[in-house]
């Protein structure tokens, strides 16, 4: 085990990359911590599996060092790397056993038999398919399949990290859960590292202690759930985490004021002038319609999604949702929405702006 | 809940079936009536009883062509299926060269049975052939006309050459659907190439393959075309294979009773060898489910 850190790490498909826009990684630098439990979340097509194969060693990064521990191993092939990866649609050997599939990784490297029974055997009482064991993996459900995936890559006992590429895609929405469950008490148990990739905030949120956010080829936040929640770095994090996700309002920030269409809105720390794009951004759990006070809105919708209501509105063209709780009144004069001031983050060119003293 | 009866639906199936009788079942059936019936001329026929059947079944000559039959097939199959295999998998994944290899494995399967015949018959020919020539030219004696052997080995190599592509493209498609993830596992897993092959690679071919083995062992058994052309037989009855020996038969001879009841056999053997062969590949595959 080792703690992963990657270093000016850039990568492109083109040979030959001459603007930004052609690398699917920009630069980075970027330190997995040894035995942490880290998410890796973002949409489609940001950059989120090629950093988890240039990891694993599946793919060589066109510029910038991959080191486990003090080993630079940017050169290395996957096999040297000690790495066990998951991947999104289940990987068994159709034509083995349950316990051939467990033991291959073992035979491959030309283990001794007796340790390879008995690693086998733990294994298979890890992930629960003691009972299968001597079944041909074909047969198999999805679930058990990936359970046999992740078998194959805990069964060698001095792997680095143990990599995830949405390993819960193809699986049931009840088994999901278990098998998230299982994940963490795996990694509590053992204590590999773990990199879980996946769009889904729920899967991200409940296995990781931190959470890394990817957006366009870039990580834009590493934090814990709640920091990702109060304070996202970046615009794209508090739209993309919650549900629904942050307001964002165009605004002119002085001081401790925001002016939008004319009405002040109080902040709750003071912020110097900020040059570009200057947007507010509040969750819609620290909204709340009122008759008196706050911006004027115009509610298109009320969705009734059971534990809360989420109230659909536009404040001067620009999308507001606002979260009420279920018993909460919401009447015709209610044409206006108060922010908690404390909670509301600055946002210049879509990256957070640290606030200071009132 | 009752079903209503209506068995009405079963007209629908009406013109398929008129389609079918007069395509295949009516002449099969005077094929049938041919192989049980002897005459002397005049168009005058006699029951004959099984005993076209009997004479063919222990005819020496039958036995000769079916076991060069057998013999072609089988080495045909033990050719063409590893080959097949073996250039599938060297050939490009993407890019321009797949589909030009695509495109230049394609071409052997375009061509007219009787095309491919004369194509190797001039090729081959000591004289004037690029083959036969070059090869007479370096001190080989190679003639296919009066050598037994050498007219094997050509048709032999000629149907290589004609159904390789056959089994190597759709090898090829089974290869292309095998998932990117699976190399990548097979790689963290240190997987040797023969294990990739063995375990991986193989298994994701199996349905295809089991088409591609079906398909040759059919044609490759009802061969006619390309041997007639090449070597009509010859030399003596050396490639004189099934369905040459039954031309001779009918046409040749006349002797239809007896080609009749011949060919009768004939087809049943193929179904037969057909059947076993698919059952034996499916259970084999139900099985490894299991």
């Amino acid at each position: 085990m080792a703690q992963i850190t990657l270093k000016n790490l850039a990568h492109s498909y083109s040979a030959t990359p001459t603007s930004d826009a052609d690398y699917a990684l920009k630069q980075m630098d970027h330190v997995w911590q040894d035995g942490g439990a880290y998410a890796l979340l973002g949409s489609s097509g940001c950059g989120k599996t090629t950093l988890l194969n240039i990891i694993s060693g599946l793919l060589r990064p066109s510029q910038g060092r991959v080191l486990f521990g003090d080993r630079d191993v940017t050169d290395s092939e996957t096999a040297e790397r000690n790495i066990a990866q998951v991947f999104q649609f289940p990987v068994v050997y159709d034509t083995m056993t349950v316990r051939e599939n467990l033991a291959f990784p073992l035979r491959n490297r030309g283990m001794d038999p007796a340790y390879i029974k008995a690693r086998v055997a733990a294994i298979a009482q890890t992930i629960g398919m003691e009972a299968t064991l001597d079944r041909k993996a074909r047969g198999l459900t999805a679930d058990a399949k990936q359970k046999i995936s992740l078998g194959r890559g805990m069964v060698r006992e001095d792997v680095n990290a143990i990599l995830f590429d949405e390993p819960l895609t193809v699986i049931d929405p009840h088994m999901k859960w278990e098998l998230r469950t299982q994940l963490k008490q795996l990694h509590r148990e053992f204590g590999h590292t773990m990199i879980y990739v996946t769009h889904d905030q729920t899967e991200a949120l409940t296995f990781a202690d931190k959470v890394v956010v990817m957006y366009d080829g870039r990580v834009v936040q590493m934090g814990t759930p709640e920091e990702l929640f109060e304070t996202p770095a970046h615009t794209f994090v508090g739209y993309f985490i919650g549900s629904p996700g942050m307001n964002l309002l165009n605004a002119a920030v002085v001081g401790n004021v925001a002016h939008l269409q004319g009405v002040d809105v109080a902040l709750g720390a003071a912020y110097a002038p900020q040059t570009g794009r200057t947007q507010i951004g509040i969750r819609p759990e620290y909204c709340a319609l009122s008759a008196t006070e706050g911006l004027p809105i115009t509610i298109r919708r009320v969705e009734d999604v059971g534990r809360h209501r989420i109230i659909r509105g536009e404040v001067a063209g620009q999308v507001v949702n606002v979260i009420a709780a279920e018993g909460a009144a919401i009447g015709a004069d209610q044409t206006r929405v108060r922010f908690e001031p404390a909670r509301i983050n600055v946002y210049a060119d879509d990256w957070r702006v640290q606030g200071g003293a009132v | 809940m009752e079903k209503t009866q209506n068995n009405k639906a079963w007209f629908l199936v009406l013109p398929v079936l008129i389609v079918v009788a007069f395509s295949a079942v009516i002449p099969l059936m005077t094929v049938v009536n041919y192989s049980v019936n002897d005459t002397f001329g005049q168009n005058d026929f006699f029951w004959n009883g099984l005993g076209w059947f009997e004479e063919m079944i222990s005819s020496d000559r039958m036995h000769a062509a079916l076991g060069r039959q057998v013999l072609f097939s089988a080495i045909i199959l033990a050719i063409e299926v590893p080959l097949g295999i073996f250039v599938a998998l060297n050939m490009p994944k993407k890019g321009f060269w797949a589909s030009f290899c695509l495109v230049l494995m394609a071409l052997p399967l375009l061509i007219p049975f009787n095309v491919v015949g004369t194509i190797w018959q001039i090729f081959c020919r000591p004289d004037i052939g690029l083959l036969g020539r070059g090869l007479t030219n370096i001190g080989i004696d190679y003639n296919y006309t009066n050598d037994a052997l050498d007219a094997w080995i050509t048709i032999i190599v000629m149907d290589v050459w004609h159904w390789t592509s056959l089994v190597a493209l759709l090898c090829y498609a089974g290869l292309q659907s095998i998932p990117q993830a699976y190399y990548q596992a097979a790689k963290i897993d240190q997987a040797s190439r023969w294990s990739v092959f063995r375990y991986i690679e193989l298994p994701k071919m199996s349905g295809v393959l089991l088409i591609a083995v079906l398909l040759r062992f059919m044609d490759s058994f009802m061969i006619y075309t390309e041997p007639f052309v090449l070597t009509g037989g010859g030399p003596g009855n050396s490639t004189t294979f099934l369905s040459i020996d039954l031309v001779k038969m009918a046409v040749g001879q006349f002797d239809l009773g007896p080609a009749a009841a011949f060919s009768i056999m004939y087809f049943l053997v193929i179904l037969l060898v057909s059947w076993v062969f698919y059952t034996v590949m499916t259970t084999l595959d139900a099985q490894e489910t299991k």
